[in-house]
């Protein structure tokens, strides 16, 4: 029992409501605003450093026992999507400060942020299944109000889309949770973990492993489901468009690894298969999307998609090696692609468009820029010495130890794809000669540079010490795959079931 | 009509712990007493009567909810974890850390739905923000 496991999820929800009282003051809000963030990332840089000698760390809401009330984990995984949101958050913030225009501060631009960065950190930390769905819902009313802060004809239109599409998916969660509390007459995840275990009802097990699938495949936005994001994603300004690239997505993945990892274990060898399939998919048609394209962030966008085919293709490997496989590539993928964004994003903005034929010129205008941006265009694509290389290295490894070829094959396809697709925003605005003088531009101000050019030089560090990181994330992927110790971790030893029927007597 | 309901919002934000009630039941109670003023006399004299932020309201609600789980995480015991005075205050029952944040949820449901029927009553220029429009359109939107 850790007592202050809470502060991840307090920091931000009093920095919220500060931040709407010094709303007017800018500084005082911008400076709530930070000092929340980096008390998060502070406390989710110790949770990492504890988690993976310590096994997962359990606080109690209230005090109230484990499967009655509602408990909060913390194992590697969380940990670590704990520290990476709020690393993430924190580049957002500066970067803001630079890009976002006064009236948006002022209608609760901070406050917005924060309260996504609460709901992110509750779905990360909590073990209960519907509080999970409680921090989704936060996390989606948060991003309402940011995808549409503004009111432009295109927000509009874009964010009634996201709405509209992220309603349905959280409608099959609660549909979900439902019927789960029907099967297994419980919510705390550790209970469930525990029922499944022995209750047998194989058909209903699957139907359920099915309703789960949809809807947080809906929003990690795996192939069927992703239209959603492509249409909406370019509308906002870059620094939220930036941020959801980086959590959203990345959320439904996260659940997508706790409910099958640990709730639905006996289904994942049922879906396997065609969770791998549905990965291949993702990539390829992710990627395909793209090429379509002629706009700087609906081109990032559509990678976003390609990349979480990857993220499900750790978890349709099934196994331990492959979950941890897929946490690399996640937490990679999280900081490599939130720099894209953040250069494209400020390459954008001195152009004054995202329409690649308009731009161009840049690599003389803004060499540092370029540079970044290359760099971070062969980490995602995966060239040796950065983490892409590293993400992609460990995910085709298991793909090949476990005999999956077909989609370790598509997975080093995509790579390519996916480098090609990228030296066009490469050539168009950077390197093709500009058809007007790109010293008339504005200067990029070292603040719109400074987010990417730190998350790039991480993604290059990561890359040059890539021991720690698999080392963490194998541990991770074993905690997330480890019923047994995530149920006495919660419950004590002698499991949920024990406690549930002292409790009765 | 205001008086009373109040009253009742009150009484029921109190009585909420063990009966039904508490402080959702109760904001709702005090919200609609400010509402039937709305309906019956109009935004503008609502806005006379209660002159308040709702907005800002609503703030302090979460705020003040979310402090008094904080003495527990300082005592070293899980956030939440309930204190309450030894003795009842005759008239108002036993007080202590989860009445002050139901009192927090209190001012949270008066705030937010006041402020939605506002928004729905008086239909202000929801998003004032065609001026900027022109400003940052062209650097910001560049689809």
């Amino acid at each position: 029992m850790v007592f202050h496991l809470f502060i991840p999820i307090i920091t931000p929800m009093i920095g919220a409501t500060l931040a709407v009282f010094f709303n007017r003051q800018r500084i005082a809000a911008r400076a709530i605003a930070l000092i929340s963030v980096l008390i998060n990332l502070g406390y989710g840089l110790w949770l990492m450093s504890v988690v993976p000698a310590s096994g997962p760390l359990v606080a109690q809401a209230s005090g109230w026992l484990a499967p009655f009330g509602i408990s909060l984990v913390a194992d590697g995984m969380s940990a670590l999507m704990v520290m990476l949101a709020a690393l993430l958050m924190l580049t957002t913030i500066v970067y803001s400060f630079y890009s976002v225009d006064y009236e948006r501060e002022r209608h609760f631009y901070y406050p917005l942020l924060l309260l996504l960065l609460l709901g992110v950190s509750g779905a990360f930390l909590t073990g209960d299944l519907f509080n999970l769905y409680v921090w989704f819902e936060v996390l989606l009313v948060a991003s309402f109000g940011l995808i549409t802060l503004g009111g432009s004809r295109d927000q509009l239109e874009g964010g009634l889309k996201y709405v509209v599409l992220n309603l349905l998916g959280s409608t099959a969660f609660l549909f979900g949770c439902g019927l789960m509390y029907g099967f297994a007459g419980t919510l705390n995840m550790a209970h469930i973990a525990e029922r499944m275990a022995t209750l047998s009802n194989p058909g209903l097990q699957t139907a359920l492993a099915g309703i789960f699938l949809f809807a947080f495949g809906s929003k990690a936005a795996i192939v069927p489901l992703f239209f959603w994001l492509p249409s909406s994603y370019h509308t906002p300004p870059v620094a939220v468009t930036a941020i959801f690239s980086g959590l959203m997505t990345k959320v439904g993945v996260y659940a997508l690894y706790r409910v099958f990892g640990l709730l639905l274990q006996n289904e994942l060898a049922v879906y396997g298969p065609w969770l791998t399939l549905l990965a291949g998919l993702t990539m390829v048609i992710g990627v395909l999307g793209a090429v379509a394209q002629m706009n700087v962030r609906r081109i990032l966008s559509f990678h976003i998609i390609s990349q979480i085919g990857y993220s499900i293709m750790g978890l349709g490997l099934a196994s331990a090696a492959g979950l941890a496989a897929g946490l690399v590539f996640t937490a990679h993928v999280m900081i490599v692609k939130m720099a894209l964004f953040f250069i494209g994003g400020a390459a954008e903005q001195i152009n004054g468009t995202g329409d690649l034929k308009k731009m161009g010129g840049l690599a003389r205008r803004e060499p540092l820029l370029a540079l970044f941006w290359f760099l971070g265009i062969l980490s995602l694509a995966g060239i040796p010495p950065l983490s892409g290389f590293i993400g992609k290295l460990i995910l085709l490894q298991v793909g090949v130890s476990q005999q999956a070829y077909l989609i370790t094959a598509v997975a080093a396809g995509t790579s390519i794809l996916t480098f090609f697709s990228m030296l066009k925003i490469w050539n168009e605005v950077f390197w093709k000669k500009s058809y007007e003088d790109v010293n008339l531009l504005p200067r990029v101000p070292l603040g719109l540079l400074a987010p990417g050019a730190a998350l790039v030089i991480l993604s290059v560090a990561l890359g040059l010490l890539a021991g720690p990181l698999v080392d963490y994330n194998t541990i991770a992927g074993q905690q997330a795959f480890d019923r047994g110790a995530y149920i006495t971790a919660v419950c004590g030893v002698d499991g949920c079931e024990a406690v549930y029927r002292a409790a009765l007597k | 009509m205001m008086p009373l309901l109040l009253l009742l919002s009150i009484f029921m934000l109190l009585r909420g712990h063990n009966l039904p009630g508490g402080g959702f039941i109760g904001g709702l109670l005090a919200s609609s007493a400010i509402i039937l003023q709305i309906v019956a006399f109009g935004p503008k004299t609502a806005r006379r009567i209660l002159p308040v932020n709702y907005l800002l309201l609503a703030a302090f609600g979460v705020f003040f909810g979310a402090i008094w789980g904080l003495p527990a995480l300082f005592a070293g015991l899980p956030y939440m974890q309930a204190f309450w005075l030894p003795e009842p205050i005759p008239g108002v029952g036993k007080i202590g850390t989860p009445v002050l944040f139901d009192i927090g949820v209190y001012f949270t449901v008066i705030g937010v739905t006041t402020k939605i029927a506002l928004l729905l009553v008086e239909e202000p220029i929801l998003f004032p923000l065609p001026a900027m429009k022109t400003a940052s359109a062209e650097s910001e939107e560049g689809a």
